[in-house]
């Protein structure tokens, strides 16, 4: 959390992001969205609107995206809110970067759970591709972000990337999804581990066995 | 109406009410930070805990728990003193030792309650937490590690002032109030935050490390720099002014004050005219006070009757009525208030009265602005006209386009749209309940009343309990003026017309002076501004803060004011001056103390005698050939920051103009 005060507003970044639009999908979406909310509710579909935006951000960079300043008033003159109030929500929710990060966002999760089953070793095998904490990579691909538990502790360790999540994550797993990653691959979401399909009990059930493989009844043995 | 037990002791409440004002209904006081009377309940101090049966056996915090019948609350259990004892703790965690250099020491809500609600000590040891200060304009100094998260500043900004500037950015530990960027907080009511912060996160600029509460004496006065007429506190040490803060009054100003009111205070102290000037060789140049009676007294030789009283924008009803004794005493007629040349008809004071009251105008459904601009001219009027709109209230504004912080319909600023209303217009406020006109002082000038008052009819401004006609005026002593008579009928140009030997200006630096060159110029005032620039004799006078006297703002109220401090070196207060050059004149006005000034002003106009709402009677029949015409083309208010004598030398008015208004770059003391 220490770092996440906004990119610094810059003429650099008046000049790039100034004229900052929607693309013609994305006005869309934007609309679509707003027409969720009741008339007069509008602002509400802020969230959605800068998760596009960001988006957005991202395919003209080809990074995860980010939201830079004039993005973030763009926003707010969109819904017709005050931009304060954009921004406090942007500087709220840890999904929204505002600072650039690189083609892929690598999120590890180091809460209680996942640090117990190894995420020191994940955040270290990323520390030796050359990622650093809240900074992107040389080659533009990696950014590096220590992340509060993301709700996979039944298939910690795990990380997550941009949209997908990575769990049972040993170093060498990671290497393998960075690897596949960075060669412009699309490696298998969710679990890693063989045989494991997404959060069940691993090595099979302990607890309501019969139930696996019927509808079983257990009333008569309460 | 829920009945509810509050310590034992049953009473009942309003239907509405939460637990927190039932508590103080029942003479209990609660500790809170976050809540405050006139903002939305944010409930995230937790001061406020209380224990309440039935419910969920722990505290609540009561400000936001509804009053339910058959109630039973305890503020006084082992579990309420265990609460808030742990929630001061946590609040105190992240609070600096600082309060020896503290400038809310003293004043302090944090201070108070922790002293009559906290543990003795804290069992914290770890790191405390910084912030950086925040930038938020030449008013408000920020010490944001204080701040203790209440967001009373970001509700105000929000929900009364209407401009959306403050936030709370990052959240839980992080969490920090600032505006966007750091841009300085640029509205008319920005410095009440610093009232409303309950700790000293926001405290004042101009009067940073400048004295503590307890050394200031203080008066209650009553706001000049506007028609508001705001209720105000002059704190003062010695013979300085050290600030004013507003007093509570729902009538008028609620418990805001606009910047300018707030601020202007420190030109009290510079540019003042402490003794008798006169124009020697072209030059002014020192003199005594008896060299300049004299000369007055030799300019009226042969022609006494020639003199002339000009009144500026801040003078109390005592001193017009000195100077209108003084002008009639000398056989003359010649009195004039209006000084921009304003002609219009004061036959009927309902007609140029703001007579919905500023409480009334919060209920008009329909509202419509002929030549103001509110925010300028009257800036605690503006949080009404929000309120009303938060309401339901549709307004419209004929006139130069300003920034309304509430949704309002721009019609032009052609003034015959108040002959032929369009329909939009006529629609709305036809069938409204309460429908309200304001005309304001830009269209006054242009000679719109008239025809203003023909719509009284047209949109039934008046009803049983109900009179929606307005008048805004924007000076603090023009509703004063006009009770006291102080007007001819053509104004300024009368005056200019009479060429008077002598003429008396009042502290009157807006008039144009021009026409008098033939005259002896005489101004009796506080502050070297335009009107001591053209003086051909200068009589130092007392300002608001230095004199008792009675005002009359916009509504039509009655206010007294008390003299908080004397005047720098010669200056005497105004009606002694006025007494005195009667007996150089040689004629009798009839009083030698302020009490039989003000006897006698009361006995001619019995309404000045009482506090409270003067009675103007039934608005006039309106004339039906009446037309209005021509463009408004500006607002009188060029400068809100700067719009009188005190707040022209005022050099936070003065900063606050160049910063704010005008964008130059933000001037950083270094301090």
């Amino acid at each position: 959390m220490a770092d996440r005060n906004p990119a610094p507003d810059t003429p650099e970044l008046r000049a790039r992001w100034s004229a900052f639009a929607w693309t013609p999908e994305n006005r869309t979406t934007a609309d679509w969205h707003i027409a969720k909310y009741p008339e007069g509710r509008q602002r509400s579909a802020v969230m959605p609107l800068l998760d596009l935006a960001q988006r957005q951000v991202g395919a003209e960079t080809d990074t995860q995206g980010w939201l830079p300043l004039p993005v973030i008033e763009y926003v707010a003159q969109y819904l017709g809110m005050p931009v304060i109030r954009v921004l406090e929500v942007a500087s709220f929710y840890f999904m929204y970067n505002l600072k650039p990060v690189g083609k892929f966002h690598v999120q590890v999760c180091g809460t209680t759970p996942c640090m117990l089953r190894g995420s020191d070793d994940i955040i270290a095998a990323c520390k030796k591709r050359g990622m650093e904490k809240g900074h992107v990579s040389a080659d533009g691909l990696w950014t590096l972000t220590e992340v509060e538990c993301m709700g996979n502790c039944a298939t910690a360790p795990m990380v997550q990337i941009n949209d997908d999540n990575y769990e049972d994550l040993t170093p060498e797993r990671l290497d393998a999804v960075l690897d596949a990653l960075a060669a412009g691959q699309q490696p298998k979401a969710g679990t890693q581990e063989p045989g494991r399909h997404t959060s069940e009990p691993s090595g099979g059930p302990t607890t309501l066995k019969e139930m696996v493989t019927e509808n079983h009844d257990y009333r008569g043995e309460w | 109406m829920p009945k509810v037990t509050v310590d034992g002791q049953e009473i009942e409440v309003p239907a509405g009410a939460t637990v927190l004002q039932a508590c103080e209904l029942a003479g209990k006081e609660i500790p809170r930070f976050c809540y405050h009377e006139r903002l939305s309940i944010a409930g995230n101090c937790r001061m406020c805990l209380v224990e309440v049966k039935p419910g969920p056996p722990k505290p609540q915090a009561s400000c936001a728990l509804p009053a339910a019948d058959g109630q039973e609350i305890r503020t006084d259990s082992a579990m309420v003193k265990k609460a808030r004892e742990g929630v001061m703790e946590f609040l105190l965690i992240n609070h600096p030792l600082d309060c020896p250099i503290c400038d809310q020491g003293g004043e302090c809500d944090l201070q108070d309650q922790a002293v009559a609600y906290g543990r003795g000590g804290s069992r914290y040891h770890e790191n405390k937490r910084a912030v950086t200060e925040k930038y938020m304009g030449p008013l408000i100094k920020t010490i944001m590690t204080r701040c203790i998260h209440c967001t009373r500043c970001v509700r105000f900004s929000e929900e009364i002032a209407g401009v959306d500037e403050i936030g709370a950015l990052f959240r839980g530990e992080d969490m920090q109030i600032t505006t966007y960027l750091e841009q300085a907080a640029a509205h008319e009511l920005s410095a009440n935050v610093i009232d409303l912060c309950p700790v000293g996160a926001l405290t004042s600029r101009p009067y940073a490390f400048e004295a503590r509460p307890w050394e200031l004496k203080k008066t209650l006065s009553i706001d000049v720099s506007d028609a508001v007429g705001a209720n105000i506190t002059l704190h003062s040490r010695g013979r300085e002014v050290m600030r004013a803060l507003p007093r509570i009054n729902d009538d008028v100003n609620e418990e805001w004050l606009s910047d300018k009111g707030r601020y202007q205070v420190d030109g009290l102290g510079k540019r003042r005219l402490d003794r008798v000037w006169v124009r020697r060789d072209g030059k002014l140049q020192p003199a005594e006070w008896t060299e300049a009676f004299g000369m007055i007294a030799g300019a009226l030789e042969g022609n006494a009757s020639s003199i002339a009283a000009v009144a500026g924008d801040l003078l109390d009803a005592e001193t017009m009525f000195a100077a209108k004794a003084l002008v009639n005493a000398c056989g003359s007629q010649l009195t004039e208030a209006r000084q921009t040349g304003m002609t219009y008809d004061v036959s009927n004071l309902a007609a140029v009265n703001f007579n919905s009251t500023f409480a009334g105008i919060e209920t008009a459904d329909a509202i419509l602005i002929v030549g103001s601009n509110i925010r300028w001219e009257a800036a605690l009027l503006n949080v009404r006209l929000r309120k009303a709109v938060k309401a339901g209230a549709k307004v419209f504004v004929v006139g130069p386009e300003w920034d309304t912080t509430f949704p309002a319909t721009f019609l032009g600023s052609d003034l015959k749209i108040l002959n032929r209303v369009p329909k939009e217009l006529g629609d709305v406020m036809k069938s409204a309940k309460r429908p309200a006109v304001i005309v304001g002082a830009a269209a006054l000038a242009k000679g719109a009343l008239p025809a203003a008052l023909k719509l009284v009819d047209k949109f039934g401004l008046v009803k049983d309990d109900w009179n929606g006609f307005n008048v805004l005026h924007i000076s603090a002593a023009r509703m004063a003026s006009l009770m006291l008579d102080f007007t001819v009928p053509g104004g300024m140009a009368d005056i200019a017309k009479a060429a008077p030997k002598v003429l008396l200006s009042l502290g009157a630096d807006e008039m144009d002076y021009a026409p008098y060159a033939g005259s002896l110029k005489v101004y009796i005032g506080h502050h070297g501004d335009k009107g001591a620039h053209h003086a051909d004799i200068i009589l130092p006078g007392a300002s608001y803060a230095e004199k008792d006297g009675t005002y009359v703002n916009t509504e039509g109220r009655v206010q007294f004011a008390e003299k908080a401090v004397f005047a720098p070196g010669d200056a005497r207060e105004d009606w002694t001056i006025l007494r005195a050059l009667a007996d150089a004149l040689d004629v009798t006005v009839g009083f030698d103390s302020f009490g039989a000034l003000q006897g006698k002003m009361i006995a001619a106009v019995p309404a000045l005698g009482e506090e409270g709402l003067a009675d103007y009677g039934a608005l006039p029949k309106p004339d039906s050939a009446a037309k209005a015409e021509g463009e408004i083309t500006a607002h009188p208010v060029k400068d809100f920051y700067l719009t009188n004598p005190i707040a022209r030398a005022s050099e936070v008015m003065q900063r606050c103009s160049d910063e704010l208004l005008h964008g130059a770059d933000v001037k950083e003391a270094a301090e």
